[in-house]
């Protein structure tokens, strides 16, 4: 008699045999087994090193001795508030507000093309378009901005060769965002992050836009909806999700980046920068993890905002 | 009475695909139209063509006497209700409603009090504050109904409405639809691959086929005396008798439809035929039968005796159900 005449198959004995039936059995069992490491590692390494980060900024430093005093204290924080941090902090957000707003700008259009039109050669050429600056090194494409952005450099080489040189020279005598030249400037430091973290705004942006069926916007065009209403009231909602997650990565990576603003920039300092100072050169451990605690209390502030304002309410 | 949509050699060609090719077409105002036909033939195009999602690639459209072509959809007072339903699913119900009023500028207590009364009308009131996602089916295509109807279109188009629906919920949306367009006296156009719901609900029916129309008529006009066999297939089920046999019967040289509840079994007299299979329908019995070597399907009412298989029998019918087309030999 072969094993196919029987309606139950014999068990494949064996370790391996028995430990497959028990784990059919019990879905929960192999749901634990599966998703034990992984909690682990994100419980204890990564938490658990975030929050002895964070408990540090309630430690002060003692200012004769230089070292840190553990004792419970809000002294850290209120040296936030001091002009100088605060100037860094107020500095640091206004870049990530800016960035953010830009990328997502340019971002839409290409990812809007990409979802709606892009088909077959083209939609990989557009990923491998998205994807190809992450590939290359951060430190890179950093210092070949810095190239583009020099005095000598092709930018303003372009712009001589256009006679648009004095639009230029112009742009760079605005205070604040101006300076000697493109990258000693805000503007310099502000067209790099919006460079290197486009990428992270167009992605979800267009998966975002990928999701809202042909039929909805052609539902909004029948109802009287004319292209700038559809756009208002059904396209941007519906990619709202999307913009919103864009912006949490271009947000945060720009709050905490500390290398851009090194290479390209004037010398002012930005909280990367900041926490990156106090936790080497000066030993202030404290003031440095009260640095990190802002772009974290921001985060939370602005997703409770977007949440708020209904900006998930498509998921 | 006015001319509601006119279609005239209007044809639309995506690439090397003619979807649709050549139509002449012409709905009167107030009029129950549909559009039936199997996928890709044509008929969801001809319904986006008066929508204005799409442009004819030649030819003329006009609506209510208005040239129709190069205006854009948001410009044209015709609302759909979509396959899909494609309702917005970021706004409630009322908003979804009101999407239409809120495009004109209505202000806001005035829409939500029109939006109630559309979901009235639809028999949906008090649905207002939930989400599109909350509803089943029926009730979102009901909504979607009401989203429509809310701006008063001069044409209102049904994509294949009830396609996603069980059978009593289509049979019972099929009546109240047909209720609502009595009563709102609006042009409906409507595409279906359902000849059932077809015949049953529209005025008048357009059969289409391969991008064209192969028919226009109304329901019993179709159903009795269609034109060719493409259309006596499509709408209800028929028996094409070839023209050799359809000269023997009938003394015609032509291709004949004989639909199978119009053949009778008598006694001793008629077409002599072999009982070969029969199915039980529950209203009607379905019999196969095989005539001089012509296969024949003969639908019985509940009440007639069945012959057994292998059964001779004598075949009937009235020599105008004998319906004579004119399709080439």
């Amino acid at each position: 008699m072969s094993a196919a005449s029987h309606a139950i198959l014999p068990g494949r004995g064996g370790l391996f045999g028995s430990l497959s039936d028990v784990l059919w059995r019990n879905p929960r069992l192999m749901l634990f087994l599966m998703l034990t490491p992984p909690l682990l590692w994100l419980g204890v390494i990564y938490l658990g090193s975030l929050f002895a980060l964070l408990a540090q900024s309630f430690f002060s430093i003692d200012e004769f001795s230089g070292l840190i005093k553990y004792e419970w204290t809000l002294k850290t924080y209120a040296e936030l508030l001091r002009p100088a941090n605060l100037d860094i902090i107020v500095r640091t957000v206004s870049m990530a507000v800016a960035v953010t707003l830009a990328s997502a700008v340019i971002a839409f259009p290409i990812a809007y093309y990409a979802a709606r039109y892009a088909r077959g050669k083209w939609k990989a050429l557009f990923y491998l378009g998205a994807m190809l600056p992450l590939w290359s090194s951060y430190l890179v494409k950093v210092y070949a901005w810095k190239l583009i952005l020099a005095k000598e450099g092709i930018l303003n080489w372009i712009f001589a060769k256009l006679h648009l040189t004095p639009v230029l020279e112009a742009w760079l005598a605005i205070p604040v965002i101006g300076g000697n030249s493109l990258s000693v400037s805000y503007t310099g430091t502000f067209l790099v992050f919006v460079y290197v973290w486009l990428p992270y705004m167009i992605l979800p942006t267009q998966a975002a836009l990928e999701r809202v069926p042909e039929s909805m916007l052609e539902a909004s065009s029948d109802l009287g909806g004319s292209p700038v209403q559809t756009f208002r009231h059904v396209l941007l909602p519906l990619a709202l999700p999307g913009i919103i997650a864009g912006s949490i990565f271009t947000f945060s990576l720009t709050l905490g980046d500390y290398i851009i603003p090194q290479i390209v920039g004037s010398s002012r300092l930005f909280i990367g920068q900041a926490v990156y100072a106090h936790q080497g050169t000066a030993g202030n451990i404290p003031l440095a993890a009260a640095f990190t605690v802002v772009p974290i209390v921001i985060m939370g502030f602005y997703l409770w905002m977007a949440k708020r304002q209904g900006a998930f309410d498509a998921l | 009475m006015q001319t509601a949509v006119a279609f005239s050699t209007v044809s639309r060609h995506f690439g090397a695909v003619r979807a649709v090719d050549d139509v002449d077409l012409e709905i009167k105002e107030g009029e129950f139209f549909a559009m039936l036909g199997p996928s890709g033939s044509g008929k969801t195009t001809c319904l986006r063509l008066i929508a204005g999602f799409e442009q004819p690639t030649s030819g003329h459209i006009e609506i209510f006497g208005e040239t129709a072509e190069g205006v854009p959809p948001y410009r044209r007072n015709v609302n759909t209700v979509f396959q899909d339903y494609a309702l917005f699913p970021h706004l409630s119900v009322a908003d979804n409603v009101a999407y239409g009023p809120m495009i004109r500028g209505v202000a806001k207590a005035e829409r939500r009090k029109a939006a109630d009364e559309a979901l009235c009308l639809v028999q949906l009131p008090g649905y207002g504050d939930r989400r599109p996602g909350q509803l089943s089916g029926g009730q979102r295509q009901r909504v979607a109904l009401a989203r429509a109807l809310i701006n008063k279109p001069k044409v209102l188009l049904l994509d294949e409405p009830l396609g996603a629906l069980d059978l009593k919920l289509r049979e019972q949306m099929q009546e109240e639809l047909k209720a609502l367009q009595r009563s709102l006296a609006i042009t409906f156009v409507f595409v279906t691959h359902d000849q059932g719901e077809a015949l049953s609900m529209a005025d008048r029916v357009a059969v289409f086929n391969d991008g064209k129309i192969m028919q226009v008529g109304a329901p019993e006009e179709i159903y009795r005396a269609p034109r060719s066999r493409f259309v006596a297939n499509f709408v209800g089920s028929s028996n094409i008798l070839p023209p050799e046999l359809t000269e023997r019967l009938a003394g015609n040289r032509s291709w004949a439809s004989l639909r199978p509840e119009a053949i009778h079994i008598a006694a001793g007299e008629g077409q002599r035929a072999t009982v070969t299979g029969y199915s039980y329908l529950g209203a009607a019995t379905r019999l196969a039968v095989d005539m001089g070597g012509q296969r024949l399907t003969v639908l019985l009412p509940a009440s007639s005796d069945v012959p057994a298989v292998g059964q001779q029998v004598f075949l009937t019918w009235q020599p105008s159900d004998l319906h004579l087309m004119e399709d080439e030999q």
